[in-house]
């Protein structure tokens, strides 16, 4: 758990500064040095692609992206679970019966497939792949925030709270909301590297982040055709992103462990 | 039994409707039509293509049209590849992303039901340590990077497979997809099947089994192997559709003509009939092979048929 945090926060200052550190630009094409291997003596110390871009910046700005899009869809799909489930939790009954089962009637959907889709009516631009990646995670989120809601209602302190006086919107907000922070921190780690997978996914197919930005995804898919000659413009991307995915999966598994074991005693 | 089936049949239906209809309108809603080119076209000549395309017609018509073809399995002509309808272009593509998709799971499901089983029979030690870690590096890491690095390391590197497909013969050029696909699936089941093994294994009516004498060989294949299935069967859902996903990537690195291939190109190319034909083929088929998982995992648990 400490391990893949410090990994997170090696990678992410790295990205917020390295940048700036660096003697080159994301944009800067230079034909006189397409392909150097990474080096230390001029600066490229990931080499550059076959524009003579420098990696270290363009893998760096991936990063930033990558994460970005991670993060803000990640948000989305935290807004609209938690809303979704904490309603259904609340009201009960029928409502929550209807709302639960088009949960699961969404479930079955292809989403991926579905978001392709919008990718390719519409133009392709930041904003719609928050959204189209936000509306894909909020599922889970919703099903666990509802079934903690669920048992967080029968509670005594809610009874007590009641009995004191306390209106529906204080106790939402007062007494469940804090409640449900533990579990929704652990579905949030666990969501990011979700996120991350659909953003790659989609850059790596060209329908995602487009030139000159860059992400992750769209950093392997230049480095896919350079496998025989320039093997640093996949690897070190490709690296990173599985680095980061990792360190995410296990920093959620190890806080998932944690907060089941903190409950169950 | 019948009457679960049919039920659940009932229930796939409406979800197939939704997504017919989500994907028909996220295209009909694209801003600009599908022949805007930089060259403007004369309007009578515009008008005569949308006449033949039906994109004249009202929506709610376009939608009608559309329906009555797919219940024909006519799913329209493709805006770019002239001279094909789509139903041919996902005819042609098929049988080559079937193939490798039924290896790769097969493949998924022998090696991560046989390392899950192992890792559960010697729990904690370290070859369980092993697969375990091999299962979260192999859940982490996404088919497209994976894809290419063994192309680097086995293909560019080593020279023992071959990294295209074409002109490549025999059945070796299939090693590399298949395995790529499998990898991540082989994790997830692996994980899942280590879990329900250990939850099995614990319980009662083996510690009887034990007592009565037999050996762990026996106990594993006559009383725990199947109980502990059945949360890897329910997984099957996901993993299909994950593999489905995954052909798309697959098929892109290593050139497979396949579907996975017809989708990506459509999808750059704004060829919306294909792209929307493409969608719901895959969308059917997930929901049809999950309809199967349910009433296959109904029968071989019949408390779940009750419910």
């Amino acid at each position: 758990m400490k391990k893949s945090g410090g990994l997170l926060i090696v990678i992410l200052v790295l990205a917020i500064v390295g940048p700036w550190l660096s003697p080159h630009d994301y944009l800067s094409t230079n034909f006189d040095s397409i392909f150097k291997s990474p080096n230390l003596s001029d600066g490229h110390l990931f080499g550059t692609d076959d524009l003579g871009r420098d990696l270290f910046v363009r893998s760096m700005l991936g990063v930033r992206v990558t994460l970005l899009v991670a993060i803000v869809a990640s948000l989305v799909s935290l807004i609209i679970g938690v809303t979704y489930g904490a309603v259904a939790g609340l009201i009960g009954g029928r409502v929550d019966a209807v709302m639960m089962r088009f949960v699961d009637t969404l479930y079955a959907l292809p989403f991926i497939f579905l978001v392709i889709l919008l990718m390719v009516a519409f133009e392709r631009n930041f904003l719609l792949i928050f959204v189209a990646i936000g509306a894909i995670n909020w599922l889970d989120m919703a099903r666990i925030v509802r079934g903690q809601t669920l048992s967080l209602r029968e509670r005594d302190f809610v009874d007590a709270a009641r009995l004191a006086g306390a209106g529906t919107a204080r106790i939402i907000f007062r007494h469940i909301a804090p409640n449900l922070l533990g579990i929704v921190a652990v579905y949030l780690t666990l969501t990011i590297p979700q996120a991350i997978l659909v953003e790659s996914f989609l850059s790596f197919l060209g329908l995602g982040i487009q030139e000159p930005q860059t992400s992750l995804g769209a950093l392997v898919s230049v480095g896919v055709n350079q496998i025989e000659g320039a093997s640093w413009v996949l690897l070190i991307p490709a690296a990173l992103l599985a680095l980061m995915l990792m360190s995410f999966n296990f920093l959620g598994d190890a806080l998932r462990d944690f907060f089941d074991a903190r409950q169950a005693s | 039994m019948l009457r679960y089936a049919l039920l659940r049949l009932l229930g796939a239906i409406p979800t197939l409707l939704l997504v017919i209809v989500l994907a028909f309108l996220m295209v009909h809603a694209a801003p600009g039509g599908p022949f805007d080119a930089e060259r403007v076209l004369p309007s009578d000549v515009a008008a005569n293509i949308e006449a033949a395309y039906h994109i004249d017609e009202s929506l709610a018509r376009q939608f009608m049209r559309y329906m009555s073809g797919l219940a024909r399995g006519d799913m329209g002509p493709s805006y770019r590849y002239r001279d094909y309808t789509v139903a041919e272009l996902i005819g042609s593509g098929l049988p080559l992303s079937l193939q490798i998709g039924t290896l790769a799971m097969a493949l998924a499901l022998l090696v991560g039901v046989s390392a899950g089983s192992v890792a559960a029979l010697k729990q904690n030690s370290m070859l369980d340590r092993i697969v375990m870690s091999f299962a979260m590096t192999g859940i982490s890491i996404p088919v497209f990077v994976v894809a290419p690095v063994l192309v680097l390391l086995l293909a560019v590197k080593m020279h023992v497979l071959p990294a295209g497909w074409s002109g490549t013969a025999g059945a070796a050029k299939f090693v590399l997809p298949v395995v790529t696909l499998a990898l991540p699936q082989i994790a997830y089941i692996a994980r899942l099947t280590r879990a329900s093994m250990i939850d099995v294994l614990g319980s009662d009516f083996i510690r009887t089994a034990r007592a009565q004498g037999l050996g762990t060989r026996t106990l594993i294949r006559v009383h725990a192997l199947k109980p502990a299935m059945l949360p890897v069967l329910s997984y099957m859902g996901p993993a299909i559709a994950a593999i489905l996903t995954g052909s798309v990537v697959v098929e892109e690195v290593f050139s497979i003509p396949g579907l996975g291939q017809f989708f990506v190109r459509g999808a750059l190319n704004r060829d919306y009939t294909l792209v929307l034909g493409i969608v719901i083929f895959y969308a059917t088929l997930i929901i049809s092979l999950n309809l199967v998982v349910d009433i296959l995992y109904a029968t071989i648990d019949p408390r779940v048929r009750r419910r």
